[in-house]
């Protein structure tokens, strides 16, 4: 079928399957937690800590989570960020529907690998510094899907992830848990490493 | 007297050198390389929802709503002028209300021509 000027909708639907497919083969297996400068020892002067402290200060207080949101987790999400749990104390409660201005993709929820290189994409849209929360059970390794052939099992195939979320879904209070831990691992980030 | 207005020449001054600072310290920090950078050819690709972009983006758009911005414009300056006079309407006494009508007839002939001549039809 004819789609537009010169675009045939069945050479659309193929290239989707091609890009699904390399996708699928070069995410074999999961990629490493980005962390392991948490352990290194760096020196650190007056001027670094300093400019330390101000930078991570201002990037944890105020996390821009990216809507991007797969699945049922969500609702744990919306929960969390509305009145009674009410995300706004950690400077947190704007969502940005444009990559640009986010720097925390929160992956709630089952993700297809239909939708994988949509979801990688945005990612690699996001600005830097930016970080992953992988939320639920399904996030963290496909959940009760991981052996479908439709199921991405785990976002850490496809992303590096920062922070991982048990729960099916996980509690609102679990996932600010989370976020806190994020924090704590943003606070340790130094110029001095090169972030 | 020209003294008078230094404040406001302080607040300019102020006001240019905090909206350039807000442009520049990012800039700065990237240059010195205390913030990271990493630019990649998907990062500068316009952002469709997650989507590749598919077919020509150089589509034309209606040229139309020009017309209704500016008739929006000329009924925004109305209300203007008239919520000033309906607050003073009981000091400002029947010549007020004159004075008024006068204006709304000279508005309303500019409406009546735009009328006529069509620039409220969606064609």
């Amino acid at each position: 079928m004819e789609i537009g000027s010169g675009i045939n909708s069945m050479d659309l639907d193929l290239h989707e399957g091609h890009v699904i497919e390399d996708l699928k083969n070069s995410a074999a297996s999961a990629l490493p937690e980005p962390s392991r400068w948490l352990d290194e020892e760096i020196e650190r002067n007056i001027i670094t800590t300093t400019v330390d402290k101000l930078l991570n200060w201002g990037r944890k207080t105020s996390l821009w989570t990216e809507t991007s949101f797969t699945a049922c987790c969500t609702f744990e999400f919306i929960s969390t960020s509305s009145s009674r749990f009410d995300i706004a104390r950690f400077g947190m409660e704007v969502l940005r529907s444009s990559p640009r201005h986010a720097d925390l993709m929160i992956t709630a929820g089952t993700l297809t690998w239909k939708m994988a290189p949509q979801i990688k994409r945005v990612y690699e849209q996001m600005a830097e510094p930016k970080w992953v929360i992988a939320m639920g059970a399904c996030g963290i390794s496909g959940g009760i899907f991981a052996d479908s052939y439709a199921v991405v099992p785990g976002y850490n195939r496809i992303l590096p992830v920062d922070v991982y979320i048990p729960g099916c879904p996980p509690r609102p209070e679990a996932l600010l848990a989370g976020i806190e831990l994020l924090r704590k691992k943003i606070e340790k980030r130094s110029i001095a490493k090169g972030n | 007297m020209l003294s008078e207005f230094s404040l406001i020449a302080l607040f300019i001054l102020i006001v240019l050198g905090f909206a350039t600072s807000l442009v520049l310290i990012p800039v700065a920090l990237r240059k010195l390389g205390i913030v990271p950078s990493q630019p990649s050819a998907v990062k500068s690709e316009p952002y469709e929802c997650g989507l590749e972009t598919t077919g020509p983006t150089w589509i034309q758009f209606k040229i139309r709503y020009y017309f209704y911005a500016l008739l929006l414009i000329s009924l925004d300056i109305t209300v203007v002028f008239l919520y000033p006079w309906a607050v003073e309407l009981t000091s400002l006494g029947p010549a007020g209300l004159i004075t008024i009508f006068i204006f709304l007839g000279i508005l309303a002939v500019g409406y009546l021509y735009a009328w006529r001549k069509g620039a409220l039809e969606w064609k």
